[in-house]
């Protein structure tokens, strides 16, 4: 029984390997979660060790794709979490409008459900001509889905639950056109959205922002890697801009829990302070 | 039964319908000052707003609670995991979380948490698979057998849903059945010796 042993050892062999060929760094990934993703491709692949197809890899760049999607499969849903957005809606908004314009990262936006979830938030405040909002993400497949933004029609049922519960303040079917099994968001949603391809892995920072909204993509990293985004957050965000992760990720423990204050405790918003 | 002694590291339990209560006399039954860290996996609704972890924090004499990610994990504390993410333990003895897509259409999953304990604490862990509806836990209870963990399936004669206990022990990871009261006495019952760490 030497194989559960050694195998961690095999995958740093395998993500170090990656890197170096490909580029793609993900040495510093969560790990329990990283490593049930290679364990699944594994068996998917038919391979015998981590080994052997840590080889493969390396020699087939069209398995590293595979692996790659593997590694990030994107979910995420539209106004997931509702209160979430509702105390965007209430709490942050309010605040941004203070600006004549202003600018939203969106990291790790994934498929982009949450970008048009935030689009629909800032429509309905009236501040949405007043917004930029950068989204991006490492995984170009997925940012090409965020672009076209063409969900499944199956999921439209909880999204607009969802969007009932956010406080939205029309009928959710304004905002997207059915075609057949899929559901279109509104091109007009998009007309604020730049989508573009960062890695918050190996990127740096790219301009000033007001808001920077991060969720559920820092608990995929270690704790490293996790400062190492939130410092570029940091550094983005003007004095009194805000941050909002996701409802289970904390600053409590991170290198940067004193660059903020708290504005909602439960939808895990922040307020940059004022630089000393 | 002579699995007792230090060589424990954590206790995992998993549950779905019909398994609250079977945790909660489980629970209940564990002593204050109990010497594992204790991570718990129920089914819960997607939109559960921590009321879950609050409804057993009133049952047990143990601290219990719904971590944040990368949240470290103490000896005596009961660990829930949050509705829709997945609870994984992190050999560094942190707590994981992930939004990865539903196991056995759930998430959390029972097998995520207990695969990953296998790995973590490979025969430390205690893992006990509760009544529910679905086969989630199977696969899991397995990867602790496996690794030489002790595993125990609620006895499905007096589980609410007979069918996760049934379908963990079909699968062949199964070391003991007992019925909910039993498990709580036999790990308030294991006798620890103070540990370095977990």
């Amino acid at each position: 029984m030497d194989r559960p042993g050694l195998e961690p050892t095999e995958i740093d062999l395998l993500l170090e390997a990656v890197f170096r060929k490909y580029g793609y760094d993900f040495r510093s990934y969560a790990r329990a979660s990283i490593e049930r993703r290679v364990r699944q491709f594994m068996a998917s692949g038919g391979f015998a060790s981590v080994s052997e197809m840590a080889l493969k890899v390396l020699n087939d760049r069209d398995l590293f794709s595979r692996l790659v999607r593997y590694f990030s499969v994107p979910v995420t849903e539209l106004f997931r979490d509702p209160q979430v957005y509702r105390a965007v809606r209430e709490q942050v908004i309010p605040l941004l409008k203070t600006w004549p314009h202003f600018k939203i990262w969106h990291a790790g936006c994934a498929t982009g459900e949450e970008v048009y979830s935030l689009a629909i938030i800032l429509k309905e405040e009236g501040v949405y001509d007043r917004a930029t909002i950068y989204a991006t993400d490492f995984n170009d497949e997925a940012l090409e889905r965020a672009r076209e933004g063409v969900y499944g029609a199956a999921k439209m049922k909880e999204a607009t639950h969802n969007y009932q519960a956010a406080g939205g303040k029309a009928s959710f079917s304004e905002y997207y056109h059915s075609r057949y099994d899929a559901a279109a968001m509104n091109a007009e949603l998009r007309e604020r959205i730049v989508f573009s391809t960062h890695n918050l892995a190996s990127d740096s920072v790219f301009g000033e922002m007001h808001l920077v909204f991060c969720r559920n993509v820092l608990i995929y990293f270690n704790r490293g890697l996790q400062n190492r985004a939130l410092g570029l957050f940091t550094e983005s965000l003007v004095s009194g801009g805000f941050l909002c992760l996701g409802t289970k990720e904390d600053l409590r423990f991170s290198e940067v829990n004193s660059f903020y204050e708290v504005v909602d405790r439960k939808a895990r918003i922040y307020k940059r302070k004022a630089a000393l | 039964m002579k699995e007792t002694g230090t060589r424990y590291k954590a206790v995992v339990i998993g549950g779905s319908a019909g398994g609250v209560e079977a945790l909660g006399i489980i629970l209940a039954a564990l002593p204050a000052g109990f010497a594992l860290p204790v991570l718990v996996v129920q089914h819960l609704h997607p939109s559960d707003d921590g009321g879950f972890a609050s409804h057993l924090g009133r049952l047990a004499r143990l601290a219990v609670v719904e971590p944040c990610d990368k949240e470290i994990i103490e000896r005596g504390k009961i660990y829930t995991a949050p509705a829709n993410y997945h609870m994984l333990a992190e050999r560094d003895g942190t707590i994981g979380l992930s939004v990865d897509e539903r196991v056995n259409w759930s998430r959390p999953s029972i097998d995520v948490l207990f695969e990953s304990a296998a790995l973590a604490w490979g025969a430390g862990v205690v893992a006990i698979i509760l009544s529910g509806a679905s086969a989630d836990g199977a696969k899991g209870m397995l990867a602790v057998r496996e690794a030489g963990g002790l595993t125990i399936a609620q006895d499905p004669a007096g589980a609410g849903s007979p069918a996760m206990p049934q379908a963990a022990i079909a699968a062949g990871g199964v070391l003991e059945v007992l019925k909910a009261e039993d498990v709580g006495r036999l790990l308030a019952g294991l006798n620890f010796e103070p540990l370095r760490g977990i």
